[in-house]
């Protein structure tokens, strides 16, 4: 078995972020494709930190990148969860096939 | 050592993402949501970055968590549980082309890895470099900014006409 290194981990992140997208694609809970999209954001950091890792040690760039993906997932979070209780409210459903507000 | 704590997490990771796409219980998804974070933390700890797993515990187990399980419990579509839609097919060969793809890009490029030791521990070199001289301030109070208008936001969209 060889030792992992850069290309392990930057597969495992080519997974996660698969599976993410295929959840925000195919599912019709608003809930359930905002947890994809957290998904997501989670394999994006762990590439940033896994390149921060080999390819440039003494830099710590990668993880304050890192830092700064998971504030703005934080604030997206927050946004998201507060629009889709906000839809929920009028439309009393969160199945995305419902949410055809902006539709001509 | 590490080798084989990242071939357990990376298993764990994987099938709890697994998990999330394919249960129908929209609770149990958020749950195996809650262990996909924690996993994620130990492969950061593998990767030398002890700071940003602490952060992930703080911030995605602790409180983005809590928020999705809330946001469940408050629209009450537990009983519906989270079916897929008329497009699952087509989602599944675009993220399967998307996958095949990254993974060929990144077995076929040579990647400059450099053999330095990692530095160790990261606190204290993270904080210098985002608020030191010459380092991330600018972006540390965009982010500060952003973050009210989120707040904000989420307040004036949650709030009762």
């Amino acid at each position: 078995m060889m030792s992992v290194g850069l290309e392990h981990y930057l597969v495992l992140s080519a997974v996660l972020f698969s599976i993410g997208l295929y959840g925000v694609l195919a599912k019709r809970n608003a809930v359930v494709i905002l947890m994809c999209i957290e998904i997501m954001l989670n394999a994006v950091n762990i590439a940033l930190v896994a390149f921060s890792r080999y390819v440039v040690p003494m830099f710590l760039t990668g993880q304050i990148f890192a830092i700064f993906v998971m504030v703005v997932a934080a604030a997206e979070a927050a946004v998201g969860i507060a629009i889709i209780i906000a839809i929920y409210r009028s439309r009393q459903s969160v199945d995305v096939n419902k949410f055809d507000l902006m539709k001509w | 050592m590490f080798d084989i704590v990242f071939w357990i997490l990376a298993l764990v990771t994987v099938s709890a993402a697994l998990a999330v796409v394919i249960l129908r219980d929209v609770f149990r998804a958020a749950l195996s949501l809650v262990l996909l974070f924690l996993a994620i933390a130990g492969i950061y700890i593998t990767l030398y970055a002890d700071f940003l797993a602490v952060v992930q515990v703080l911030i995605y187990v602790g409180a983005i968590s809590i928020l999705i399980i809330v946001a469940i419990m408050l629209t009450r579509e537990v009983w519906h549980g989270s079916p897929a839609g008329k497009l699952r097919i087509p989602a599944l060969v675009v993220s399967l082309l998307l996958l095949g793809t990254m993974v060929f890009t990144v077995i076929s490029t040579n990647w400059e890895t450099s053999g330095e030791p990692p530095l160790q521990p990261t606190t204290a070199a993270i904080g210098t470099s985002l608020f030191g001289e010459g380092g991330f301030i600018l972006p540390v109070e965009i982010t500060a900014v952003l973050l009210l208008a989120a707040v904000l936001g989420a307040i004036v969209l949650i709030r009762e006409k």
